[in-house]
């Protein structure tokens, strides 16, 4: 037994040193991307490769920054690590090159469903999953006597004994900063009343519904529990709520449950307290009120070949199944690497996988609907508007910036 | 000077604001009456993970790479950016005019169109910042002045130092103080005996924590500038105006303010420019719920998932404009003493 342990020990050694070997370069390797814990572990893989420079740009503000840093003639980034919402934009302006020939030649260990695939063109290698979903106090909630809500009915109803019993003043947590944040969380709870963003098959709005309305007079609901500052907070700050033990119920990023205890200043109530479960359903329909996202990596197509196969080769690097080996690794996020295994924090991904969460969509026009509702909502959240108005506004802001784009007439 | 001799001199000069000034004009005014080209789309089979393949719609990006390359610079659009509802809204602001009622109605609907959202907060705090700014800075500068020359160099430094903060720092910091469980936001909580009071929450309290910032944030710009003035202040002056029995206040309104009104008309002029443009602190106080301006436009234009650089230009366009109008009476007036002189 004991040799036995010593020479798996042994093989994975092996293993470990050759694919350290393996990854050596010949040409610059340059990634822009978001910036969380995992996409820092991929970073940091591909910055292991010798042979050429690696270096990495990841920020908030990535996608800032990565369309006009690969639209130069060469590109300054070789690769942008991107999901499903950003790899339009960096598609609608064609800087990012099909990847079937390195494919072929490198991605070897790759799994089928990594392979992004438009038109017949592998585009992305996708690496991990994400989806937002219920993060809550399961101490708080045993001491109430009830379980976790499906429905976000019933998120209202456990925030109101919250209250009531006085533990919390405002229990729930959001993301609702004005912005890409609060169209996102109306993304959410449209998708979840059965809504379409677009008339099918054409670039024409289609917000201003029921559906719509519905999701507004919910989010509203939902406010009435949160810190009176909501329009102010983004993820980081919401978090930061959670941490401090402010609030006991919120919708979040799975690719944050693993880090939401970890951080310095958690208090031990929210250490031991913390739990996971899968997104919550709305106004009785079945598809839970979330979006299902991938997050990949890309290779610019304003790059020599050479460049284009280091990039390739150093961000497979990043991605190697050996990686998963480390414990803190393997929880950062829900990894489409092979060999993984669901940790608990992955509980909520794949619970929204499960439950057949829409993808967000992949539409050359998204972007500018997704700013239109970040600009027009606030207005209504504050109380200054109805919700036929402040759809109508989203509408008419959409509008004008298609057909700026040329996508309406 | 002879006309060879102005030119070689000029040259350099010249050539710099072509290349600065005029270029990046010319640029942005043609990129405003420019749009991209009508989309090709097509319907394509994309696999992702988790989901499986669905039939999506995508960009045609050979049909769109021909059209590019036949007119790089887009289509034509002529005024349609700066009319549409982003910028100056002509349509939705005649409509909002036929159908209401009242001023009221009228403002009330007008307010909803981001331009003129915009405008409304910019205009209010162009003007509330800029003549406090004036007023503080002289204050400061008055005091300094005063004081004993040992302290005045530590008074100087300290004062100087919300001018150093970078900006966006600057507001930040700002930001999480007033914080419903910041130090002054708690504070202000004790003060009004309300302790859900927020100003992150509350459209009019953004907008006074905004100035603030503003005034904080720029006093020192006009403090430096009334301080250096008054060096140069004739003490023979002064001194005739208190045998005359001047007061101190009188001294002030009838001495150094007329020996400080160049700079004056100065500190104005930059601070109309800079305060019209503000930017910052709308980034930093997460203001855009509550606060809107042109420049913030650009940047949130440039900034979502898929970039709008029309608008964006028309809206960069419509600043110069207003920076022009603004400064219009100034220039006026110093073209007026300038052909007096003559």
């Amino acid at each position: 037994m004991f040799l036995k342990k010593i020479a798996l020990a042994g093989t994975f050694a092996a293993l470990a040193s050759t694919t350290a070997y393996a990854c050596e370069i010949g040409a610059r390797v340059s990634i822009v991307g978001n910036e969380f814990p995992a996409i820092q572990t991929v970073g940091a893989g591909a910055q292991e490769c010798s042979g050429a420079e690696v270096t990495t740009n990841l920020t908030a503000d990535h996608q800032k920054i990565n369309v006009p840093g690969m639209q130069g003639n060469p590109a300054e980034y070789t690769s942008a690590i991107i999901a499903n919402s950003s790899i339009v934009a960096l598609m609608n302006e064609d800087v990012i090159r099909p990847l079937d020939d390195l494919v072929a030649k490198y991605g070897g260990g790759l799994q089928k469903s990594q392979l992004i695939t438009i038109n017949g063109n592998i585009m992305a290698v996708a690496f991990m999953a994400n989806a937002q979903h219920l993060m809550y106090r399961k101490d708080i909630l045993a001491d109430l006597g009830v379980e976790p809500p499906k429905t976000y009915e019933e998120m209202l109803d456990i925030a109101k004994m919250i209250r009531d019993k006085g533990i919390m003043e405002n229990p729930i947590g959001g993301a609702y900063a004005a912005g890409w944040n609060l169209a996102q969380e109306f993304n959410n709870m449209f998708l979840g009343y059965g809504g379409a963003h677009f008339k099918p098959g054409t670039a024409e709005p289609n917000v201003n519904s029921e559906a719509g309305i519905n999701a507004l007079n919910m989010m509203k609901a939902l406010s009435e529990y949160m810190n009176p500052d909501f329009l102010t907070h983004d993820s980081n700050a919401t978090n930061a709520e959670y941490r401090a033990g402010n609030i006991a119920l919120l919708n979040m990023w799975g690719s944050r449950a693993a880090t939401q205890t970890t951080a310095e200043g958690v208090t031990d109530a929210v250490k031991a307290g913390h739990a996971v479960a899968g997104p919550m359903t709305v106004g009785g329909g079945d598809t839970p009120a979330s979006t299902l996202w991938w997050d990949g990596w890309t290779v610019a197509k304003n790059i020599s070949d050479e460049e284009a196969e280091a990039t390739f080769v150093a961000m497979m690097n990043g991605i190697r199944p050996d990686i998963l080996q480390d414990p803190e690794v393997a929880k950062q996020a829900v990894w489409l690497i092979e060999g993984y295994q669901p940790t608990e924090a992955a509980v909520g991904v794949f619970e929204a996988a499960k439950m057949g969460t829409t993808p967000y969509p992949m539409l050359p026009y998204m972007g500018l609907m997704h700013t239109a509702l970040g600009n027009e909502l606030a207005d209504f959240m504050q109380g200054k508007e109805s919700a036929e108005q402040a759809l109508a506004d989203v509408e008419a802001a959409y509008v004008a910036a298609a057909k700026e784009k040329g996508f309406l007439q | 000077m002879r006309h060879s001799t102005f030119f070689w001199f000029f040259l350099p000069t010249g050539a710099a604001m072509l290349l600065f000034i005029a270029f990046p004009l010319v640029s942005v005014v043609l990129q405003s009456i420019y749009a991209p080209h009508p989309a090709v789309l097509i319907e394509v089979e994309n696999c992702t993970p988790l989901v499986g393949c669905t039939t999506e719609t995508t960009i045609d990006q050979d049909a769109t790479r021909e059209l590019r390359e036949r007119e790089p610079l887009g289509r034509f659009v002529g005024l349609e950016i700066f009319f549409d509802r982003g910028h100056l809204a002509i349509t939705e602001a005649r409509e909002a005019w036929s159908s209401s009622q009242s001023w009221g109605e009228y403002f009330d609907k007008l307010g909803n169109l981001p331009f003129y959202r915009a405008m409304a907060f910019t205009l209010t705090f162009t003007f509330v910042v800029s003549p406090l700014v004036i007023l503080l800075g002289l204050i400061i500068a008055l005091t300094v002045n005063a004081l004993n020359e040992r302290l005045r160099g530590l008074v100087i430094f300290f004062s100087l130092l919300p001018f150093v903060v970078t900006p966006l720092i600057g507001s930040l910091v700002l930001f999480w103080m007033i914080d419903s469980r910041g130090i002054l936001g708690s504070f202000i909580q004790f003060l009004a005996g309300d302790p859900s009071l927020s100003l992150k929450a509350s459209t009019g309290l953004m907008w006074v924590s905004i100035i603030v910032y503003g005034v904080w944030h720029a006093a020192p710009f006009a403090f430096v500038i009334f301080y250096a003035g008054l060096q140069t202040l004739p003490q023979d002056q002064v001194e005739a105006a208190q045998i005359d029995g001047a007061t101190r206040l009188q001294q002030v309104r009838y001495v150094i303010v007329p020996h400080l009104m160049p700079l004056v008309t100065f500190v104005a002029l930059i601070q109309l420019m800079d305060n019209f443009r503000v930017f910052e602190p709308i980034v930093g106080f997460n203001a855009q719920a509550h606060a809107q301006t042109l420049s913030w436009f650009i940047f949130n234009d440039l900034g979502g998932e898929t970039r709008q650089l029309s608008s964006a230009s028309a809206s960069s366009v419509l600043t110069i404009i207003g920076v022009a109008i603004l400064l219009s009476p100034v220039l006026v007036r110093t073209w007026r003493d300038f052909k007096g002189k003559v």
